[in-house]
């Protein structure tokens, strides 16, 4: 285990930073609020001569994920990053991304959805590409973000994955707040991630490949359960990536985080920053007495349901925070999966959905406080008053 | 100049036949006569259209050559995606060749849904070639109206009907759009003039930056003819000056061939059934605007020459 240096960096910053030491071969990328620190900072790495990447600057995301597509066919490794509208936009390319295998790796800002426009955070964003076959890691804070592109990189090239991964992280409250983040020498991260061998390339013209070709009846489907059979392989061979993070810079990373698990009888389940500030609350009410925990998924795709069954198997009462809303009449996509996971278990908890913070609306200790002692009465009582519920809004 | 002997013999087959185009397609024919522009080994991309499906049936391929299909409206996008991994690796050493890099699109990808695209590939420079082989329609869907649909023509989107004479606005000027880019070459070609096509495949091909290729593209499926008129109709379309052969080099256009005698675009028209209703007594003034445009068009061509 190695010991890294402290540097003062914004989230945004520090993916920028985290980009420079991966030094990509290709990163084509449009600047959208609160991202455009990550392509500026990037972009001066390359007017500085500080990192031999050739930058795309493409006239939008549509063309940036297009221009990925290319370049990772070509047998580049290749990077992007965007925010809210800008994934949007590349929607289609991003589906086409993983259908093709192409081991992109994208930083993103979440940031809600329009409309109404609002640059503020939320994951309405990367929840609605969580059907789109890329993998998808969140962040709670900046160190998270360094950390977590660095075994992207190592996840998406995997031999056995082979697909794209999207790096998410709060919008202001994490992409522009500075913190001290320990980074690692150039050399440490150039060797844990190592060179990028394709196992096809367009510019091999001795070997020509079609790649995109027209699948029909016949067989797409195969295809498609190829990519289901990937996701799957991502499920094993993640935890392999990051035992050898773990080992080489001294971290814990798993496909989940518990904070005050093992005994806990009410349980906050949360993405992101938020559970950061939930951390704070269950150390307040374990003072009290009361039995809470927190556990955050590191990970939503691949969805790492036996972790989170695991960790919430001696949970009375839980409550999912949503920081999107599905619209589908049944609570956010967190919530959704979640309880879907819990079906097939005998002692299931009590369990209730809070969809919080849509257009970066400040969630407050105090109000997941109030959901920790809703889950308290919801324990004691059996009964769930309100199943899908919104904290911090006005009636 | 190409010799026809030399090109047949010192140019290898980069679209190999068995592939599913419709017999008579023109878009085949600009694909091989475009690659006959360059000897080096090639890179290809297309838009989604007619000359993608049909040429990439998984399991098969009529590629021989490196090709990538990515979506509908971004094939000039991936190319520069493509060529700036070479430039990446190039300079890493882990590409030693030469290699060209050539995107094609239908006029539906690079007309109306790929402009973009397209623009911001030009802008930004990159080295490579895109070939809009212009059918004129959307044809991969049945024959639906493009920005690139010639004012009076039936299409399933834009019909010929009691009220209507099928297209009622003018087509975009694509090629002069694009030179306004600055790029090194733009230049207008027709598969019937084969030789004028490979000497200009050829110059795009040599450009130090992107270069562009408007090639009209026979569709007897959209337009109405029978099937083995294809290069006739495409002739026409130059002798008519419908398509005018031009070529704009670092800002200076030159137009390659000038019809000694200019037929009236109603030999055109009436070749295509497409246009069939354009003879109706209700719509003779619509061929006559055409004619007027036309004209017009190729006046403007003359003088844009003689300015240098």
């Amino acid at each position: 285990m190695v010991k890294g240096k402290i540097i003062p960096f914004t989230g945004d910053q520090i993916a920028a930073y985290a980009m420079k030491q991966v030094e990509p071969d290709v990163v084509a990328a449009y600047p959208i609020t609160p991202q455009t620190e990550i392509v500026m900072n990037f972009s001066q790495y390359v007017a500085d001569g500080k990192v031999s990447t050739e930058l795309i600057a493409v006239e939008s995301e549509h063309s940036a994920m297009s221009a990925c597509v290319g370049a990772a066919a070509a047998g580049a490794r290749t990077m992007t990053a965007t925010s809210a509208n800008g994934l949007a936009l590349m929607w289609e390319i991003v589906y086409i991304a993983a259908s093709t295998r192409l081991p992109i790796v994208m930083p993103v800002v979440n940031r809600a959805l329009s409309a109404p426009i609002n640059i503020h955070c939320d994951h309405s964003d990367t929840m609605g590409a969580r059907d789109s076959g890329w993998l998808q890691i969140y962040c709670e804070n900046a160190q998270e973000v360094y950390d977590n592109i660095i075994m992207a990189v190592r996840i998406a090239e995997h031999p056995e994955i082979q697909l794209p991964v999207m790096v998410c992280q709060d919008g202001f409250i994490t992409s522009h707040a500075v913190e001290g983040i320990e980074v690692f020498d150039d050399k440490l991260v150039k060797n844990f991630i190592g060179e990028y061998k394709p196992r096809f390339s367009l510019l091999d013209v001795e070997k020509p490949v079609t790649v995109g070709p027209l699948d029909l009846q016949d067989f797409y489907f195969e295809h498609k359960r190829q990519q289901s059979e990937a996701i799957a392989k991502a499920k094993k061979y993640i935890p392999e990536v990051m035992r050898e993070f773990n080992t080489s810079f001294g971290r814990k990373y798993d496909f989940i985080e518990g904070y005050k698990l093992d005994d806990a009888d009410l349980v906050i389940c949360a993405l992101s920053s938020t559970a950061g500030t939930a951390r704070g609350v269950v150390d307040n009410l374990r003072e009290e007495g009361l039995k809470a925990g927190l556990l955050k998924p590191r990970l939503f795709r691949p969805f790492p349901r036996e972790a989170i069954v695991r960790g919430l198997s001696k949970a009375k009462a839980v409550a999912v925070l949503d920081r999107s809303e599905s619209f589908s009449g049944e609570g956010g996509p967190l919530f959704s999966e979640i309880k879907s996971a819990l079906y097939e278990e005998k002692n299931r908890p009590l369990i209730i959905d809070r969809i919080y913070g849509l257009g970066g609306r400040d969630i407050f200790e105090s109000d997941i406080e109030e959901i920790y002692r809703e889950l308290s009465r919801i324990a004691e009582s059996g009964k769930i008053k309100e199943k899908i519920g919104f904290v911090g809004v006005r009636d | 100049m190409a010799n026809l002997k030399e090109l047949s013999k010192n140019i290898p087959e980069r679209l190999c036949g068995g592939h599913r185009l419709c017999a008579g397609c023109g878009a085949s024919i600009v694909v091989r006569q475009v690659l006959m522009g360059t000897k080096a080994p090639v890179i290809t991309a297309s838009a989604t259209g007619c000359l993608e499906v049909a040429t990439t049936i998984y399991p098969y391929t009529a590629w021989e050559v490196p090709f990538i299909h990515n979506a509908f409206e971004n094939v000039a996008a991936t190319i520069s995606g493509v060529e700036t991994a070479y430039r990446a690796l190039k300079k890493k050493g882990k590409i030693k060749k030469d290699i060209k890099f050539v995107a094609f699109g239908g006029d539906g990808g690079t007309y109306d849904i790929g402009l973009q695209s397209l623009s911001g590939a030009l802008e930004r420079g990159h080295n490579f070639v895109y070939v809009c082989y212009d059918n004129e329609a959307y044809m991969n869907t049945g024959i639906q109206r493009s920005g690139a649909t010639p004012k009076g023509a039936s299409t399933t989107t834009a019909p010929s009907g009691k009220e209507s004479y099928g297209k009622h606005q003018r087509r975009k000027d694509l090629t002069s759009i694009v030179a306004a880019h600055r790029i090194p070459y733009v230049a207008q070609c027709s598969i019937s003039h084969w030789n004028d096509l490979v000497t200009k495949s050829e110059k795009a091909f040599a450009a130090d930056g992107p270069a562009f290729l408007n090639v009209i593209s026979m569709c007897h499926r959209g337009w109405r003819f029978p099937q083995e008129q294809t290069v006739e109709i495409a002739k026409l379309a130059v002798e008519t000056c419908f398509w005018p052969l031009y070529e704009i080099t670092d800002g200076r256009l030159k137009i390659t061939y000038k019809p000694k005698n200019k037929l009236p675009v109603s030999e055109w028209l009436k070749r295509q059934g497409r246009f069939k209703h354009l003879k109706k007594e209700e719509y003779l003034s619509v061929a006559k605007e055409i004619q007027k445009d036309l004209d017009e068009d190729w006046e403007n061509l003359l003088k844009r020459e003689s300015l240098g």
